[in-house]
């Protein structure tokens, strides 16, 4: 890892949180829907990273999250766990091109991408909502809270993404 | 233990997921039996002086409509002492005084999870206390938590931690104000006796039982009610009088001898 890259990285952590909860927490559509957009930073992390310092990366993520939202450690928990399936993930995306030496998820097709990102996403608002609200009895309406949160959430992230992507080589 | 070293660096991502979960869990569990985690919420130094800055800037272009309401707020005021047959003299001794008021600000707001938490900007430094009572000019809005140096976390009552002792206005039938996190516009009111006559749009206010809040701050209306028929008492819909996306300047209530009553109910207690 360069330097510069390092520093991209941190640069993304910190501008991902103060946009979330500065802005992205105080949107409530139609009273309760609040995208999640820092989960962009797992989705632009480099592939071929320590994967160690990766989970515990993330975790801080969401700590910092929650943090600033009070939210106990929910956030801290949605986003380890799909920290820590990223790799499951990425293998059932890309499927052998992970295998090349110099990958990049800009250099997958558009519908790949956006595959993996719809995953990260829907998995870490399943857990995420699971435990907010925080019993089964109500299944039904997590499963409402997840869909609608999702559609959200994926839409801006993806609007994010073009925005921000990296050049093609 | 060369095969137990070899174990942990072999599973080594997988021991620090589980790890990191667990202690994420035990957060979350915590904090939804007990209190707030004590150094884990937004009433600190950093978050509190970010959503401070960011919060004044905002501020600004709600200025004409917080103006407005604090007019309309003062005016009923006026109304109220200058119709008062009692010398206002007499209602200022301070001995007679049972409740201190103090005033802050919203800094950040949510009402769109089941647990929702509201920061002003005030804190120990101004007097702030754990377990007083905070409203604003329409009705109540939660009881602080937690209290830093300069701000403050406070249990919204739209948080289904939140209990509070309300009444129906004019008469003396207590029940408990809860939330069912389905709509930030109503609240419920449970425990109200089924002999208890009651019509829609009856006035919900603060119980007399509560040694957070003074009696009769309003609450709320009846909006419906049905009798829950494993019980034999009603479970009402509260309408709100305060509208919890837009609170701004909230008065934080000190009960001056709140540390007497809770003295006596635990020598009661004890016995």
């Amino acid at each position: 890892m360069t330097s510069n890259s390092t520093f991209i990285i941190v640069i993304r952590f910190i501008l991902l949180i103060l946009v979330q909860v500065l802005v992205f927490n105080n949107l409530n559509f139609f009273g309760y829907i609040n995208p999640m957009v820092y989960i962009l930073f797992l989705y632009w992390y480099p592939i071929n990273d320590q994967r160690f310092f990766f989970i515990l990366l993330s975790f801080l993520l969401g700590l910092m999250v929650d943090w600033f939202s009070d939210t106990m450690a929910i956030h801290a928990a949605a986003t380890v766990t799909i920290a820590y399936l990223r790799p499951t993930i990425m293998r059932f995306c890309f499927g052998a091109n992970l295998e090349f030496q110099n990958f990049r998820i800009a250099n997958a097709t558009q519908a790949q991408q956006i595959v993996f990102l719809v995953l990260l996403i829907i998995i870490h608002h399943l857990v995420f909502f699971t435990l907010e609200i925080f019993s089964f009895g109500n299944t039904l309406l997590i499963l409402k809270k997840v869909l609608f949160t999702s559609m959200a959430t994926i839409l801006l992230s993806l609007l994010l993404k073009t925005l921000f992507s990296v050049k093609k080589q | 233990m060369q095969q137990i070293i070899n174990f942990i660096l072999k599973y080594k991502n997988f021991l620090l997921y589980v790890l990191l979960m667990i202690i994420a869990l035990t957060f979350t569990i915590r904090a939804q039996s007990y209190h707030h985690s004590k150094f884990f919420n937004s009433a600190n130094w950093l978050t509190g002086n970010l959503y401070e800055s960011t919060n004044s800037v905002s501020t600004f272009f709600s200025l004409g409509i917080e103006n407005k309401k604090l007019v309309e707020e003062n005016k009923r005021l006026r109304h109220q002492l200058f119709n008062q047959k009692k010398d206002p003299a007499v209602l200022l001794d301070s001995t007679k005084i049972n409740y201190e008021v103090l005033s802050g600000q919203v800094i950040k707001n949510s009402y769109s999870l089941p647990r929702n938490y509201i920061t002003l900007d005030k804190g120990s430094s101004d007097g702030l206390e754990i377990d007083m009572g905070v409203i604003t000019a329409d009705g109540i809005l939660g009881i602080v938590e937690h209290t830093s140096k300069n701000f403050s976390l406070v249990q919204s009552i739209l948080n289904v931690k939140s209990r509070i002792n309300a009444k129906i206005k004019n008469t003396n039938h207590y029940g408990s104000l809860t939330w069912d996190t389905e709509d930030y516009r109503t609240a419920q009111l449970n425990d109200i006796e089924r002999l208890v006559p009651l019509s829609i749009g009856d006035t919900i206010v603060t119980g007399a039982s509560s040694s957070i809040f003074p009696e009769n701050i309003p609450i709320g209306v009846i909006e419906n009610f049905e009798i829950t028929t494993a019980q034999s008492s009603y479970h009402i819909d509260v309408r709100l009088f305060n509208d919890m996306t837009t609170v701004k300047n909230v008065y934080i209530i000190k009960n001056t001898q709140r540390k007497e009553i809770i003295e006596l109910e635990s020598k009661i207690r004890n016995d």
